[in-house]
């Protein structure tokens, strides 16, 4: 194992310690807000699996979460389904809807896939509003919170937290097996030179459109836990914005990085905190500044970044040096 | 003194060094050619003194350094390049290329002038002008870019292996035109090839590269006679 | 019939609209090979400048070519100082820096002018043309009008001068530019600056009928960005076109269509553009881009 390895896994198991202690050190609203950033970071995973590895390009993540979001609190509204049961069934329902959208997506590249994606994302609000029987049109549906099962002694927002936590970590853990296999390196040959992978054998048109619902998938689980977190769920929470912000959560956070995913998610749920609490007046001015300053300075994200610093630390510690 | 002058030019890409300090030089009117294999450092040799790589050393043209110029710049003393793969703008009709090769230039008027000099040179591209550069043969591509070098009007002209990928008549007909323009016109040529047989029946001086450093110079004729040369280069 | 001629007639004016702010969209693509999410921001910021120089008591038109001039210079620098650190950067940081010069531009313009919504006024007359039954605004005509010339002067420009062909040539084959004397990086800023003005356009004709606020281009950016890809990114006059076609589907299927109305509209225009770019990838009118294995 060289240097860089053993650290990634020291970190790897301190982030996880200090994962479970933080709901106990933490007040409830500060417990909920890390809860959303769990499930951001399960959405921005998703997206990363398509946008990072497999290089196609998704302005419109934010529909397959409000598709995840309304399956379960549909499903939780109309026929009382435990909401256990929701959250798979939100993924799967994701998994066959972005393969679905995945195949039409084939025929088009780069920013034209952009503008399709982006079209999904302004058409699922608008269409949640019109079967409104089924969605309770622009109000929404009002769930009720879950409480922790009898014989744990947690909060609700604890609960909450620890079981998306134990979401993410199975999540992680499948993405990271399927991305270091045989399945990873077919989807990152497709981004790095499609003509070359299918040359090669690789089925691309399969891989894309699977890379796709799996992804989509991922984000519809995300919409899923934050429908029963927050225990609302209304159209205009959906918007185009909160594709952009998943987008720019994969760039903050690095591109093609599984861990990626926790730092974009952390920066998409508090430095828009952060803004409003520097200028009342103009917090999205802070916002973009810091945003654009970042890109500067970081042009890999975080990960990327971290990722050389991890690589100087293992060479200065004497490590074998391992590969960048 | 010399129209280009290059003392211990070195140059590299990231940390492999290409160049290990050459000396070349080019007459006003001459025709210089550097020899070389595969690797050589010939491209190098020809990126540097427009100012595409990282350089050091002294370059001197015309008695004025050119470390440290943009590129833009050096073309705007009067150094014309024809890239390695000609540089042709694909999606441009033929016209619209020599127009561009006249960009540097401040002179107003200068162009329909120029464009008739290089449809002189070149009649086949005075028929194609309204063609799309990249519908060109390569032969074709290759009097463009020869033809956008002349628009500049230059004093000095780098040729990056004109002879590459083209027919024996082709080459030919363009080393014909290159003697041509370096008579009438007094530009200087250096001309940068594999094909050695030609490259010293077109040049007055020559130098040899092998892996970064001139191994021997001397008039082409010299050159030619020499037996090293001769099997290595020459193939008789 | 009348109702459909009608119907036509605001679509096309509509369409003008997003056809002058996608041409924005397809100058900096084909120019520098970016898609400037911050286009409608930039076009919203000019026209609050136009709105200030106009309440200060300039005459309309001494405003607007005031205007362009600041929009060109502001895109100019924008590209100096903001886009060029990133220049090299994966493209989708550039997307990201887009994003945010597009919250800032947005928050600052919230925060100097505030968000209640403000009148703009036309150039144009109010008293509407009527032909036969058909009745057209005169301030649609004009921007349509306006929207004709801005794309003739562009073609012009791109066509027949030297600096035109000169950003046309960076774009292409940069490396090769460079050996022509061209500065590159300066050909990238006057593409911006030029998309900027072009923007700048589309938001002074665009305000009188939108109202002015800092969210006004929101929507019309994305119809913007469906046209320029309908007419394919790589074609100036397809965008026009696109932006033309958008407005007019728009309008007759909200018209016609009667399970959709107004709500689907959008849903439904975006439908057809998906369809129209999986039968045809690079959109009515781009070049399809040949790869080369």
């Amino acid at each position: 194992m060289t240097g860089a390895r053993a650290w990634e896994r020291a970190l790897v198991v301190a982030a996880l310690a200090l994962a479970c202690a933080l709901p106990f050190a933490l007040s409830g609203f500060r417990a909920f807000q890390f809860t959303q950033v769990g499930i951001y970071a399960i959405a921005l995973l998703g997206l990363n699996i398509l946008t990072g590895y497999n290089g196609q390009i998704s302005l419109g993540h934010g529909a397959f979460y409000a598709i995840g979001a309304y399956t379960t609190a549909i499903m939780l509204d109309k026929w009382n389904v435990p909401y256990g049961l929701t959250i798979p069934v939100a993924g799967l329902v994701c998994l066959v809807a972005g393969f679905l959208f995945g195949i039409p997506a084939l025929r088009l590249e780069g920013l034209y896939l952009a503008l399709a994606t982006f079209a999904l994302a302004l058409a699922v609000p608008q269409i949640l509003k019109y079967f409104e029987h089924w969605t309770g049109g622009s109000q929404g549906i009002v769930l009720s919170r879950p409480e922790a099962p009898a014989g744990l002694t947690l909060t609700p927002d604890q609960w909450l937290y620890f079981m998306t936590l134990g979401v993410l970590v199975v999540l992680f853990v499948l993405s990271a097996n399927l991305l270091r296999g045989r399945t990873g390196r077919a989807i990152v040959a497709i981004r790095d030179n499609p003509i070359a992978a299918q040359a090669m054998g690789v089925n691309t048109a399969l891989y894309k459109s699977l890379t796709f619902g799996v992804s989509a998938a991922y984000t519809g689980v995300a919409g899923a836990l934050s429908a029963v977190a927050v225990a609302f769920v209304a159209p205009d929470t959906f918007n185009v914005f909160l594709s952009i912000t998943l987008l720019v959560g994969i760039v903050v956070g690095g591109l093609a990085s599984i861990s990626g995913a926790i730092f974009g998610a952390l920066f998409i749920q508090f430095v828009p905190n952060w803004a409003q609490d520097i200028s009342k007046a103009a917090p999205w001015a802070i916002y973009g500044i810091f945003l654009i300053v970042f890109m500067y300075t970081m042009p890999r994200g975080i990960a990327g970044s971290l990722k050389l610093v991890l690589n100087r630390l293992a060479r200065a510690s004497g490590g074998a040096g391992g590969p960048v | 003194m010399a129209l280009l002058e290059v003392e211990g030019l070195e140059a590299q890409y990231g940390w492999t060094k290409v160049l290990h300090g050459i000396r070349f030089e080019v007459e006003d009117g001459g025709i210089t050619t550097i020899l070389g294999a595969n690797g050589a450092g010939k491209t190098t040799t020809l990126r540097a003194v427009c100012g595409m790589v990282r350089t050091a050393g002294e370059i001197r043209f015309d008695g004025r350094r050119l470390a440290g110029r943009a590129t833009e710049d050096i073309v705007r003393l009067g150094i014309a390049h024809v890239p390695e793969g000609r540089g042709t703008f694909m999606q441009l009709t033929v016209e619209e290329n020599l127009r561009l090769g006249a960009y540097a230039r401040r002179e107003k008027g200068a162009l329909a002038g120029a464009l008739t000099r290089v449809y002189d040179y070149f009649p086949v591209l005075g028929e194609r002008r309204r063609q799309i550069a990249g519908s060109l043969s390569g032969g074709e591509q290759q009097m463009l870019a020869v033809g956008r070098a002349l628009m500049l009007r230059p004093r000095l002209l780098l040729l990056d292996e004109p002879s590459l990928g083209l027919a024996p008549l082709v080459v030919r007909e363009i080393f014909r035109i290159v003697r041509a323009i370096n008579r009438e016109e007094r530009v200087g040529v250096l001309l940068v090839e594999q094909n050695a047989a030609t490259a010293l029946d077109l040049a007055d001086h020559a130098y040899l590269l092998e892996t970064g450093r001139v191994v021997m110079s001397g008039p082409s004729a010299d050159l030619r006679r020499d037996d090293a040369i001769r099997r290595a280069y020459l193939g008789y | 019939m009348e109702i459909f001629l009608q119907q036509v007639v605001s679509g096309l004016a509509t369409g003008g609209i997003y056809g002058s702010l996608a041409l924005a969209l397809v100058m900096i693509y084909q120019a520098t090979d970016v898609v400037n999410y911050a286009q409608g921001e930039m076009a919203m910021f000019s026209t609050y400048l136009a709105w200030t120089m106009i309440n200060a008591g300039l005459p309309y038109w001494a405003a607007f070519v005031a205007t362009l001039a600041i929009a060109f210079v502001g895109g100019l620098v924008i590209e100096r100082v903001v886009i060029r650190p990133v220049e090299n950067a994966p493209i989708l940081t550039i997307v990201i820096v887009c994003i945010g010069l597009l919250v800032i531009l947005n928050s600052l313009a919230g925060w100097i002018y505030s968000y209640i919504q403000k009148p703009f006024p036309s150039p144009f007359p109010e008293t509407p043309i009527v032909i036969g039954t058909v009745v057209f605004g005169a301030h649609d005509l004009g921007a349509i009008g306006v929207t004709l010339v801005v794309l003739v002067f562009l073609y012009v420009f791109f066509r027949y001068t030297m600096l035109g062909l000169a950003m046309r040539a960076a774009a292409q084959n940069p490396s090769s530019s460079r050996l022509c004397g061209i500065r590159v990086g300066w050909m990238l800023a006057v593409g911006w600056g030029l998309a900027a003005l072009v923007g700048a356009v589309a938001g002074m004709m665009v305000a009188p009928i939108v109202f002015l606020d800092p969210n006004m281009m929101g929507g019309i950016l994305i119809y913007a960005f469906a046209s320029a890809t309908l007419g394919g990114f790589t074609s100036p006059g397809g965008a026009v076109l696109g932006g033309l076609i958008v407005g007019v589907v728009e309008n007759l299927v909200g018209t016609y269509v009667r399970f959709i109305g107004t709500e689907l509209k959008l849903t439904v225009a975006l439908t057809m553009i998906l369809v129209v770019l999986v039968v045809k990838p690079s959109g009515l009118f781009g070049r399809a881009v040949v790869h080369r294995v």
